[in-house]
């Protein structure tokens, strides 16, 4: 794919929503257009973290090992949305599988190439930062609901 | 005493009465809620309700409980009340066959307004059993499809197994008239929906804050991210209308147990726009 295509196709997700365009140049060096046919394992828990993927279309499952039973799936990512941040917390390793559950279209961005140029420029490193706290704070938001269980704790349509 | 006041006496109906009704059937949405649809008999001639509203539902010689009722308005004879088996009346109801009778009284409270959504999108998001009192809703704005622009209808569970109405969700799925986007807290490899809570749908709609009535209901604490995903949309409070809920006896303001602040819920609510419980919402000890 040509490097004015992937440029468009940054542009044009969310995640990257009014990023300078030097920054975005940083990104094109580091992106690939990937896709991935439903079932496929994308991340496995445990292994080396190195992608950063931005979802274009499709939809992927987290899952998490539990021993004696079915995988567990806990949270599923769509378009528009971000997979894994692994590769910018030491020391690098999916905390969770990824599976395809749908046929999914994603950029994928070097880990490492991302973490030098983090590294290096500071103030790309902090508008990548910055975009990812965002993240990590609704997921946990949302992850805090999930525990709540609020369904089972529901009583009623009125009250019952 | 007139004469006049003679007659309205004779002619009020005690709303603590209630009329007996005969079950039709019951059909479980899943472990514990079921769906309970009523005969009315000749009671039905007279007996309309809004989206939104809720009857009393009497087990003699056990009690009452406060039930939303989950049927499309317009269809009369029959009515649908969604329940959670949870206590002593709704065990109860859950073990009621066809041909049993039961009573009811209302129906009462306030309804869900569809004339301010008229002209605009309308987003109806839902949580556990929350779907229940929004299905008539539902059911009115697909007979007046027209009248509306887009139909967003958000929908969180517990698991797959847990949701409720499957065949009809399904169903709207498929209607192109209606965006459905379902959730669940947790599920397994063969569930390929989406695994979240209901808050988390919201990145994958546009809302046209100016000109989208958004009607939502659920556990408390579910509305209120959910108010805040609607809020920081833009969504003015406006034009917000939530369905509350707290322990119901009289159901006609008189008793009290369903204060909450200034307002009595079985009165003034359920369905309330938000500006009117918004402060509410955030007190502890209500």
């Amino acid at each position: 794919m040509e490097k004015e295509d992937l440029s468009e196709l940054l542009q044009q997700h969310p995640f990257l929503a009014g990023l300078a365009h030097e920054h975005m140049q940083v990104l094109v060096g580091c992106a690939s257009n990937v896709r991935f046919e439903e079932g496929t394992v994308i991340m496995r828990e445990g292994q080396m973290a190195n992608k950063f993927y931005l979802i274009r279309s499709g939809r992927v499952a987290l899952e998490m090992q539990v021993t004696g039973k079915d995988d567990l799936r806990i949270q599923t990512v769509g378009p528009g949305e971000t997979l894994g941040w692994s590769w910018l917390i030491s020391p690098y390793r999916w905390h969770f599988t990824g599976v395809s559950v749908l046929e999914t279209r994603a950029l994928a961005l070097d880990g490492e190439c991302l973490r030098k140029k983090c590294e290096t420029d500071s103030e790309f490193g902090y508008a990548m930062l910055k975009r990812l706290s965002q993240v990590m704070e609704r997921r946990i938001e949302a992850t805090r609901l999930q525990l709540l269980d609020v369904y089972g704790m529901q009583q009623t349509g009125v009250s019952q | 005493m007139t004469r006049k006041s003679n007659a309205l006496m004779e002619t009020a109906p005690d709303p603590m009465i209630t009329q007996p009704v005969g079950v039709r059937r019951i059909i479980w949405e899943n472990d514990d809620t079921f769906t309970l649809t009523l005969d009315l008999g000749a009671f039905g001639e007279n007996f309309h309700f809004l989206p939104g509203q809720f009857n009393m539902v009497y087990v003699y010689g056990i009690g009452e409980a406060a039930i939303s009722i989950s049927s499309d308005p317009a269809r009369g004879h029959t009515l649908d009340h969604t329940i959670h088996r949870v206590g002593l009346v709704t065990t109860a109801l859950a073990q009621k066959k066809r041909g049993d009778v039961i009573g009811i009284r209302g129906p009462y409270g306030s309804s869900w307004p569809l004339d301010v959504a008229r002209g605009k999108d309308v987003c109806i998001a839902s949580g556990g059993i929350g779907l229940a009192p929004l299905r008539p809703i539902l059911y009115n704005i697909m007979k007046k499809r027209e009248d509306f622009g887009r139909v967003i209808l958000l929908y969180g569970g517990r698991s797959p197994l847990d949701l409720l109405y499957r065949v009809e969700l399904e169903k709207w799925a498929n209607d192109f008239r209606v965006e459905v986007l379902v959730t669940v807290d947790r599920g397994d490899s063969s569930w390929k929906g989406h695994i979240g809570v209901v808050t988390s749908l919201f990145q994958y709609i546009k809302l046209d804050a100016r000109a989208t009535v958004a009607y939502v209901c659920g556990p408390e604490i579910m509305m209120k991210y959910t108010i805040d995903e609607l809020e920081r949309r833009g969504l003015p409070q406006t034009q917000i209308y939530l369905s509350m809920e707290r322990n119901m006896k009289c159901a006609v303001g008189f008793c009290g147990h369903c204060q909450m602040g200034p307002t009595f819920i079985c009165k003034e609510g359920p369905v309330y726009p938000l500006p009117r419980v918004r402060p509410l919402l955030d007190k502890k000890e209500l």
